[in-house]
């Protein structure tokens, strides 16, 4: 049995502990709503140029879409995953989630693991994937939690000239879908070759400035760049609701443990007590 | 008489929004396109530039860098590579930038540095224009017009 000092000391500890997930928790739920509005502001633009490929595609047969580097179509020998992963720990089962997604996904592939080139984003996946020997390509870190669209450029770039220079036959990008606060899952993307969404038929009577080719040419590198941006931007806010519920059931089970202490720590001091009264009353009855 | 619904976009926020606008002009791939109520579709590649809105005589101005403009029904949309609204640029900062791409273009030695150094002030300049001219918004007269240029 501890002593009641002991126990004393152990309940502080654990107080100060439960004052620091609380804190966590705050910072982590405030930076969740602005990275959520994030999310929701990318998105008339994503919609409007996703339509807009849709159109324009449908517009060119198979033959002439072959034309345009990005949405060439090979036979897939290597293939690039980018995995975007989270700088900071203690978000809860975040990173271990996307990371496996990423270990299964590379392990589902047909082409063997050799011909698979990583891009990692955030400092976990990095450091997990050298940890197990997987050379990487290329790794970013430090995006912050508002990356601007430039932030996300230089990864736009080396997997649109992997792709164009067939070093690999297909990109993807593992990452974290925000759903609600409770829900984040593990998501794979395919972002090259770009599959052209169906067509509305709406665009058919446009006139086009200078030509539908130069638009649609002009389109696909942003369609890469905005998909890849709200993938990252998803999982920033999936990030931050998965360490804001993380921290909260640190402080709830913090709680937990100073009632339950609390209970020993009554038990021991009238344990003592009791002890006390008995020695004393002991020791009267010898002298009596 | 119908009029426009004007909407600037980029992939991270949306710049401006307005309804009831009589005319924009933008800066298209191949010159200044001016777009009234009731224009045909069009789907256009932006370059770097002013766009105007005007409305009941009041003029907004905007720098835009690339991108596109979609017109339909009444609608204007652009989707910027990236756009600033005329009181968001920083006047000193965009002098300052001016400065230091003339400077640059001056000792340039590689044609990637003078082509970036190009490319600094072209969007310098932009941002100083737009920028001066939302500092004293006047109504927009013919001789303002004039005025200006």
């Amino acid at each position: 049995m501890p002593t009641p000092r002991e126990i004393r000391r152990r309940i502080r500890s654990v107080r100060n502990t439960a004052q620091i997930t609380r804190a966590m928790e705050m910072v982590a739920a405030s930076k969740m709503r602005r990275a959520q509005q994030h999310v929701l502001a990318t998105r008339p633009y994503a919609e409007r140029i996703r339509a807009m490929i849709g159109d324009l595609a449908a517009m060119a047969d198979t033959e002439e879409q072959a034309r345009y580097p990005l949405l060439a179509r090979r036979p897939i020998q290597r293939s690039q995953i980018i995995l975007i992963t989270s700088d900071r720990g203690l978000a809860g089962a975040f990173n271990t989630n996307v990371i496996r997604r990423a270990i299964q996904v590379m392990n589902e592939r047909p082409e063997s693991l050799e011909n698979i080139d990583i891009v990692t984003i955030g400092r976990k996946g990095r450091d997990f994937l050298t940890r197990y020997g997987r050379p990487l390509v290329a790794s970013f870190t430090d995006v912050g939690d508002y990356p601007s669209l430039e932030s996300i450029r230089p990864v736009v770039r080396i997997a649109t000239d992997d792709f164009v220079a067939g070093k690999v036959d297909a990109v993807y990008v593992v990452y974290t879908r925000f759903i609600n606060t409770l829900r984040q899952v593990p998501e794979v993307l395919q972002v090259l070759p770009i599959e052209a969404p169906p067509g509305t038929d709406e665009v058919t009577d446009y006139i086009f400035e200078p030509s539908p080719e130069a638009v649609l040419q002009a389109l696909l590198p942003r369609f890469v760049e905005v998909q890849l941006y709200q993938a990252l931007l998803e999982s920033i806010a999936s990030e931050h609701s998965a360490r804001m519920v993380a921290m909260r059931n640190a402080t709830d089970n913090a709680r937990e443990l100073v009632s339950e202490l609390t209970l020993t720590y009554n038990k021991a001091r009238q344990a003592q007590i009791t002890r006390e009264v008995t020695e004393i009353a002991a020791g009267a009855a010898a002298l009596g | 008489m119908a009029k426009l619904s004007v909407e600037v976009v980029t992939g991270e926020r949306v710049v401006f929004q307005e309804d009831d606008v009589d005319m924009v002009v933008v800066p298209g791939a191949d010159g200044t396109l001016g777009i009234l109520p009731r224009h045909a579709p069009l789907i256009s590649l932006l370059s770097l530039g002013e766009m105007r809105v005007i409305k009941g005589g009041q003029e907004q101005s905007l720098a835009v860098f690339g991108g596109f403009v979609e017109v339909a029904h009444n609608r204007v949309r652009v989707l910027a590579d990236t756009a600033e609204r005329a009181e968001e640029i920083d006047l000193a900062r965009a002098e300052e930038a001016r400065k230091r791409a003339e400077a640059r273009l001056g000792r340039a030695q590689a044609d990637v540095d003078l082509i970036r150094a190009e490319a600094a002030l072209r969007r310098s300049i932009i941002r100083l224009k737009v920028g001066r001219r939302s500092r004293g918004r006047q109504p927009v007269g013919p001789q303002q017009e004039l005025g200006n240029l």
